[in-house]
């Protein structure tokens, strides 16, 4: 097990390797002279200069790869064009609020999606089933910023529960966190309660029709230990591997919900350094969310072993 | 009911009584019936064997009993069944609960999918006690290893915490018993327990069923397909036939004077273990040849070292046109990698493959092209060899095709080759699942016979089949033969059917040959002490069923029935 932990953290070096190329060449390939699109077109050609020393610009280009990469490895992601700040910091005060929400996302979409879909395949064909699967389709079809705007019409203008926008750190205080966090987390989930939903009951489906589980019935033991301890553990591998995308996907995707609830989390970090061609910034965000996809796979593979054993790798 | 003729047991309480039962699809009162009518009942101790062939309702009955129709879709709708006094069909879903495992048992036909894959067998066991008794975890463990003990599992400690599929499949079956067996329930119901296992592992499974069923007083209800099985173990006999009971007797009179038509033609569709009178010898061209083929996996691993596993070593082998060479071996043993070497569906590690002389094991694929219409192979499972989007015709003639005949002359060619394995002419424009598994396997026949070829591979091609089908094949194969002058090479798990087709046959064991020669010497005077193994669980070889009489044992042969 811990070889195998091992080998595939070894086995992500060339991942990450080939994203951080792709990253360099990104500027480095541009039409035109990077120090010109770095410094904007109102540049006086002392900055120009400026830009192509400080990047290494008139060094060859395999040098200025590993001079890249040696800084990267040092944390050092380069400085933002716009607001002169390290790309490293900017990253760090943004990233609180997304994480926060992708994980109560997540935890809030387990825990009513998983359920769901247990109970859909169990009553497979009858109203409970098709009620859910109509839900489900709900959820998919509704776009996430139109339930945004619903929820914050009635819960925080009409009702007047919660805070209509805004994030407040965790560091103070569950209590006003939570406020804030649970209109994007309650919008962000739809879509994933729709997919993951749907999934477990597909995979149950296949379950339930499998020998082990006429076994189990024959054993006389009661229904929701067939479908907890022998149904649901084995539907699991494809269910985690959705919700380990869903997460990824979350990071990196949550830009819309960010925006409706105007909070200062990485997804908004992002489109606006991509308006503002703020190259450090863009690569930056670009190898942070390769990293995450490629942290993700590795937690689902690990994952598999745990849930199944004849997985062994 | 000729159930006075039975032994010992007639006397003893009737434990499950099945009465007038019918079982329909859904509860409309026209509602097609599976189970038509039928009435059985099972002793303290005995045996009952419910012999039929696929579609007989012998499985949907067991499941009646149990409680274990798929819900709402299978219901059954009259008669009664009385399980040990108490009414079960009226019995609530709670009561019927408390009955499984305790009362009433089950194990089913395919050790490999009926335990969870994911949880150990030992804690597999330990949820029946933990449902149905108030055992704390120390005495349920010890309980369960005795059980395991029971049902002659080695190193029993190691096996409780082992997952299913770090176990052979006889292994599996037995954990399966252990688990019906623990709570001692009055009733086992064993739906084709042995069906897809090994006949040497047949033999041990079915004598520990008997002897468990001796020490604990057991009523059995067996179901199988196989009549070998039955004279095994039953002690009387009901026969199935489209959800009804054709006939029901003690064994050895249902055996020997069956008073049923379709009693008499399933038995008399039983391939005899005697091989039949061996034809002359040939001295016909050779048109197949291996020499020393064999077949190594090597599996490579990043770090460690590489594993090789060897599915066949130095096969030699030699078959002339118009005979019948079989492969015959359990599973494992590599006859079906030697087939798949021989067609070339995967490459051989070492040896020779010679068609008509030319050695075909190292052509590359486009070299291979003009040798492939010259063997042909027909598979195991008929539902699943031909694709079901295309029509029969197509099927046929796409492999003319592919080797530049006109499609309509392809075509056409293939309406003769239907009406060659006895198909209507319109079968031409159906599709695959329009037919039975037997007519499925005419198509793949006549899909194989469409290239012309030399050799035709049958890799267990009547092994999934019913045995009355399975007689039509054999006797179809034999006939095309006659015909086309076709040289067989026949895979096959069973010496029934290997004793009356072929005229030679390689007894394979892990990969090797263990064996080979004529098939009436092979298998009537074995040499090696494997296939006196083979052919000694070959279940009811006492029995010659087609002549409704015991064979007369042969004078080296002194083991007793199990």
């Amino acid at each position: 097990m811990l070889g195998y932990l091992i080998r595939r953290i070894l086995a992500a070096i060339p991942v990450m390797g080939v994203v951080a190329l792709f990253v360099f060449l990104l500027l480095r390939l541009t039409p035109g002279d990077p120090a010109a699109i770095l410094a904007g077109d109102n540049a006086t050609p002392e900055q120009l200069d400026r830009i192509r020393t400080s990047l290494g610009l008139n060094e060859p280009l395999y040098t200025q790869f590993i001079t890249w990469i040696g800084k990267l490895l040092h944390g050092d992601f380069g400085v933002s064009l716009i607001s002169n700040v390290p790309v490293i910091t900017m990253i760090g005060n943004r990233i609180e609020p997304t994480i926060s929400i992708a994980l109560s996302t997540i935890i809030l979409t387990v825990i009513v999606a998983v359920p769901l879909g247990v109970v859909a395949a169990w009553k497979h064909g009858t109203w409970v089933d098709r009620f859910v699967m109509a839900l489900s389709v709900i959820g998919f079809s509704v776009p996430v910023f139109v339930i945004g705007y619903v929820l914050i019409q009635v819960f925080a203008i009409d009702l007047r529960w919660l805070p209509v926008q805004g994030y407040r750190s965790f560091a103070r205080g569950f209590g006003p966190f939570f406020e804030r966090i649970a209109l994007p987390t309650l919008a962000l989930s739809f879509i994933y309660i729709a997919l993951i939903a749907r999934m477990t009951r597909a995979a149950m489906l296949d379950v339930l029709d499998e020998d082990y589980i006429r076994t189990a019935r024959a054993k006389g033991i009661a229904e929701h230990g067939v479908l907890l301890r022998h149904a649901l553990r084995n539907a699991a591998v494809p269910v985690i591997t959705v919700i380990g995308t869903g997460f990824a996907l979350l990071i990196s995707g949550v830009v819309v919900t960010e925006t409706v609830f105007n909070l200062p989390g990485i997804g908004r970090l992002t489109v606006d350094a991509v308006l503002a061609r703020d190259y450090p910034v863009i690569q930056a965000m670009i190898l942070l969310t390769s990293g995450i996809y490629v942290a993700v796979n590795l937690l689902i593979d690990l994952s598999y072993t745990l849930l199944d054993p004849r997985i062994r790798y | 009911m000729t159930a006075n003729t039975t032994t010992a047991s007639s006397s003893a309480p009737v434990i499950l009584d099945v009465n007038d039962l019918v079982t329909s699809i859904g509860t409309k009162p026209d509602a097609h019936r599976i189970i038509d009518g039928v009435s059985l009942q099972v002793r303290q101790g005995e045996t009952l064997c419910v012999v039929g062939e696929s579609g007989s309702g012998k499985s949907v009955t067991s499941l009646t009993v149990m409680g274990l129709l798929p819900k709402k879709v299978l219901v059954p709708t009259r008669g009664k069944i009385t399980l040990a006094g108490e009414d079960i069909l009226s019995a609530t879903d709670r009561r019927l609960r408390q009955l499984r495992a305790t009362t009433m048992a089950m194990i089913f036909q395919e050790p490999m999918t009926a335990l969870n894959p994911v949880v150990p067998v030992g804690k597999q066991i330990d949820e029946v006690l933990r449902a149905h008794t108030n055992l704390d975890a120390r005495a349920r463990r010890e309980r369960i290893l005795a059980m395991m003990e029971q049902v002659r599992l080695p190193d029993v400690a190691r096996i409780f915490k082992s997952y299913p599929h770090q176990l052979s499949g006889g292994q599996r079956q037995r954990i399966m018993i252990a688990m019906a067996l623990v709570l001692e329930p009055k009733l086992l119901i064993a739906d084709e327990p042995t069906t897809a296992l090994d006949v040497t592992t047949q033999k041990q499974i079915l004598s520990l069923i008997r002897d468990l069923q001796r020490d604990h007083g057991t009523a059995v209800l067996f179901i199988t397909h196989d009549m070998g099985v039955v004279a095994e173990i039953a002690d009387r006999v009901v026969v199935m036939r489209k959800g009804k009971v054709v006939e029901t007797g003690a064994l050895d009179a249902v055996l020997r004077a069956p008073t049923m038509e379709y009693t008499r033609n399933l038995l008399a569709s039983v391939p005899s273990l005697i091989p039949r009178a061996a034809r002359p010898a040939s001295s016909e061209p050779i048109v197949l040849e291996t020499d020393g083929l064999g077949k190594v996996y090597r599996q490579r691993s990043m770090f460690g070292d590489a594993r090789e596993v060897a599915a066949a070593q130095n096969v030699t082998l030699t078959l002339r046109k118009g005979r019948t060479l079989g492969i015959v071996g359990e599973s494992g043993s590599g006859k079906s990698t030697v087939a798949r070497c021989i067609v070339r569906l995967i490459d051989p590690t070492s040896g020779e493959v010679r068609l008509g002389g030319q050695d075909i094991s190292t052509l590359s694929r486009p070299a291979l092209r003009p040798h492939r219409k010259r063997i042909q192979i027909v598979f195991q499972d008929p539902y699943r060899s031909l694709n079901p989007r295309v029509t029969v015709g197509e099927t046929i003639a796409e492999g003319p095709v592919n080797y530049g005949v006109p499609h309509a002359e392809a075509i056409k060619r293939a309406g003769e080759l239907l009406e060659l394995v006895d198909l209507p002419a319109d079968a031409i424009t159906r599709y695959p699942h329009q037919f039975s598994g037997g007519q499925r396997q005419r198509i793949a026949i006549a899909r194989a016979l469409a290239l012309d070829p030399d050799v035709l591979v049958a890799d267990e091609a009547v092994s999934a089949l019913d045995v009355s089908v399975q007689a039509q094949v054999l006797d179809l194969l034999d006939e095309i033969q006659t015909r086309l002058g076709i040289a067989l090479l026949f895979i096959t798990h069973d010496l029934r059917v290997a004793a009356q087709i072929c005229d030679e046959v390689v007894v394979m064991q892990h990969g090797r040959v263990v064996e080979q020669g004529p098939a009436g010497e092979i298998l009537t005077n074995p040499q090696q002490a494997y296939t006196k193994q083979l052919l000694e669980a070959a279940p009811g070889r006492h029995w010659d069923f087609a002549n409704f009489r015991p064979v007369a044992t042969a004078p080296h042969d002194t083991t007793a029935p199990i």
